[in-house]
């Protein structure tokens, strides 16, 4: 049924994938990607949606429904693409069967993430197309044609989110829904990538290069708009900005399907003597414009410092950018402080911190070694805990290679989501090398920080430390209460002085979910 | 016409709910709108913004540029301050008097508030104080809404009113009255300031 319906752009992309006829959505959750998940578990319960355990095996389960010649989506935050490159770099070469779209929602700024790496170096380094939606509108509708436009090439389409598309709401007019593919397995060894095999595949991937192209080249998403003598490249969401500063001595090209559109590249350039680049997040396009266009044509943008090197692009530097003055009536305010986030009220990571903080001023070389999660924020005061925080997992890893080279103690917390996610191998490394850490898997029955997601070890953390090989005596149980302090302070205590692997579980409901749960 | 409004407060004062409510109105009025929220690891008891751009010809950008705001609608009155740069020469700011205190270095009240009242055009009241006194202690985000109906301008007080029954339907009658008997107070508020 054609409707209107206010939408966020990640809600719009899962409603999109859902008319495409879309099988299964397979992600974990990360913020600015959540929601397109989240909207798909709520909208429509014959589609496959469960949470993954991690990106790579949201990654390879998508691969082979597509292989089964089913419409498949993955999705996830932009540093989830390191998780899943493995995966998704190789299903360039295998190809695809059903439509294989992988969603990929960048963070500049890092509103909520680690760094601002962008997505669509990984689509170049693949050789797999890219779409980047504007708005929330080409978001519906450039997902629809992305899962047609993967099964006509057979290759997998990197769908590019930022996180002001993914978060912001607008209306968008929706279309006819169609039904899901039927079950049609691939038959081809191109799947078997041995290397005489892989050789053949690679050389189809290369073989399809131009294709992409010309596509890139005929499709609406990109256009060339009006006649002025200053060429401006927009990308994505850029170009709303461009458009909201109203200048009108510009000839733009809008950019949102890659390999980039050379020939209306080198018309743009034709006809401008200099070319300004505005893309969200790293300068990919800029580069491969220089690149195009050579060392004598002006091309300006990131690089050139036209644009901040970092951080998103905002109505304000694009319009700088552009020459328009900024028309600032007030200053910032005299009496204003920071408010950083902070751990809920009554959380019990709260407690987790406070013993732990108690006991490592015991030990003066103590060190805590954190990871990705709300529990992130014990780095901040009041508790100032953790010495790192680098990506999903490492928590356990980085204290066991410097417990390897003799710090002492060595303690590692890590969430009940995050320890699954990509927790559990190193762990499996720290037993069989008999490592001296402190495991604390401060487990809150959720994935909290994105917003309350059921967790993959749910009820079977005991179970897994078990069988990945650490002694039954040293996997303690405690809930993290006040109360409780003397008893986790003794337990931690206990722990650290056993030289070799010990795994504390404080176990105890996230405040956000009880509060959902209890209404 | 065009209306950009920053909403703003703490993360978990209910800044969305107002935004959802204008939001409601302006789709039933046939507005364009765009609203840029933030999710994640800000709603844990931090600074939170939502910019919400009403307008009757299309929006491009989902942000307000700096400079160009009419309104300023804020859950605490710290947070009205934090997004100053971004008010018009002629913006009004609407925000809750009381300060939410989860800082250490939280500015001096009197101190703040005399900042506050030095802009040009400020409605400010204690909101939780008035829901709690018109028997709604949970409607202070409404006694908000209906202080800064007056300026919303291209949506009318009443059209608010009418959404503020459809967004708050499912939870029943008496909430949607409660509700709106709180938008009321906040409108009577402005009216007389």
């Amino acid at each position: 049924m054609s409707e209107k319906r206010l939408l966020l752009g990640d809600e719009a992309v899962a409603l999109g994938a859902l008319h495409a006829g879309l099988s299964g959505v397979y992600a974990y959750p990360g913020t600015p990607s959540t929601e397109v998940t989240e909207f798909i578990q709520t909208h429509a319960p014959e589609v496959r949606s469960r949470w993954c355990t991690n990106e790579k095996t949201a990654m390879e389960a998508a691969l082979g429904m597509s292989y089964a010649g089913k419409r498949a989506l993955v999705c996830m935050k932009h540093v989830g693409m390191n998780v899943c490159a493995d995966a998704f770099v190789n299903s360039a070469v295998t190809g695809v069967k059903g439509g294989l779209v992988v969603l990929a929602a960048d963070d500049p700024s890092m509103h909520s993430s680690q760094n601002e790496q962008d997505s669509r170096f990984y689509a170049q380094f693949a050789m797999v197309p890219v779409f980047e939606p504007s708005d929330q509108q080409e978001a519906y509708d450039m997902i629809r044609e992305a899962f047609a436009f993967s099964e006509e090439m057979g290759l997998p389409v990197l769908f590019r989110m930022v996180t002001r598309l993914a978060h912001s709401r607008a209306a968008v007019q929706t279309g006819e829904a169609t039904g899901q593919n039927a079950l049609d397995p691939a038959a081809d060894r191109g799947w078997v990538l041995l290397p005489a095999i892989a050789r053949r595949q690679y050389l189809k991937l290369i073989d399809k290069q131009p294709r992409l192209l010309e596509a890139s080249e005929g499709t609406p998403h990109n256009i060339l708009e009006g006649t002025g003598s200053r060429g401006v490249i927009a990308c994505g969401i850029g170009y709303n900005y461009v458009k909201e500063a109203g200048v009108q001595d510009i000839t733009l090209l809008k950019v949102s399907q890659y390999p980039l559109p050379e020939a209306q590249i080198k018309a743009l350039a034709a006809r401008c003597s200099s070319i300004l680049v505005v893309e969200d997040g790293q300068p990919v396009v800029e580069q491969g414009v220089k690149a195009l266009l050579g060392a004598g044509y002006p091309v300006e943008g990131r690089l050139t410092h036209k644009l901040p090197r970092t951080g998103e692009l905002t109505p304000d530097n694009v319009a700088a950018a552009l020459g328009v003055p900024a028309s600032r009536a007030f200053g910032s305010a005299q009496n204003l402080a920071p408010r950083p986030p902070q751990l809920c009220p009554g959380c019990g990571h709260r407690d987790v911190y406070a013993a732990l903080n108690q006991v490592a001023a015991e030990y003066p070389g103590a060190r805590i070694f954190g990871d990705i999660g709300c529990y992130t924020l014990g780095a901040l005061p009041p508790f100032s805990a953790l010495a790192s925080c680098v990506d999903m997992g490492a928590s356990i890893t980085m204290a066991k290679g410097a417990a390897d080279a003799g710090l002492c103690p060595a303690i590692a917390v890590i969430g009940d989501s995050t320890f699954t996610h990509s927790g559990m191998t190193g762990l499996l490394d720290a037993v069989n090398d008999k490592s001296n850490i402190t495991v604390i898997i401060s487990d809150n029955l959720t994935t909290a920080m994105t917003g309350g997601q059921d967790s993959a070890g749910t009820s079977k953390f005991e179970a897994i430390c078990l069988g990945l090989g650490v002694e039954p005596e040293h996997v303690r149980v405690v809930v993290p209460l006040p109360a409780n302090m003397p008893e986790i302070t003794r337990i931690i205590r206990e722990e650290i002085e056993y030289k070799g692997v010990s795994v504390i579980i404080p176990r105890r409901e996230c405040m956000q979910t009880l509060r959902r749960h209890k209404k | 016409m065009k209306k950009d409004i920053i909403l703003s407060g703490v993360g978990g004062q209910g800044i969305l709910s107002i935004a959802t409510v204008i939001g409601e109105a302006a789709t039933a009025a046939g507005l364009f709108l765009k609203q840029a929220e933030v999710h994640g690891m800000s709603q844990r008891g931090g600074d939170v913004q939502s910019n919400l751009r009403l307008s009757n010809e299309v929006i491009y950008s989902d942000l307000i540029p700096v400079g160009s705001a009419d309104l300023i609608i804020s859950m605490e009155p710290m947070e009205a301050l934090r997004y100053l740069p971004y008010l018009s020469r002629n913006g009004r700011v609407v925000t809750s008097s009381r300060p939410f205190v989860n800082i250490p270095d939280y500015p001096d009240k009197d101190v703040l508030l005399a900042e506050l009242d030095s802009l040009p055009d400020v409605v400010r009241l204690d909101i939780e104080e008035a829901a709690r006194a018109c028997g709604n202690p949970k409607g202070a985000n409404m006694v908000l809404l209906g202080m800064a109906a007056p300026a919303i301008g291209i949506i009318g007080a009443d059209e608010l009113r009418e959404a503020i029954g459809r967004v708050f339907a499912r939870k029943g009658d008496a909430i949607v009255e409660a509700n709106r008997k709180a938008f009321d107070i906040g409108l009577a508020a402005a009216m007389k300031s």
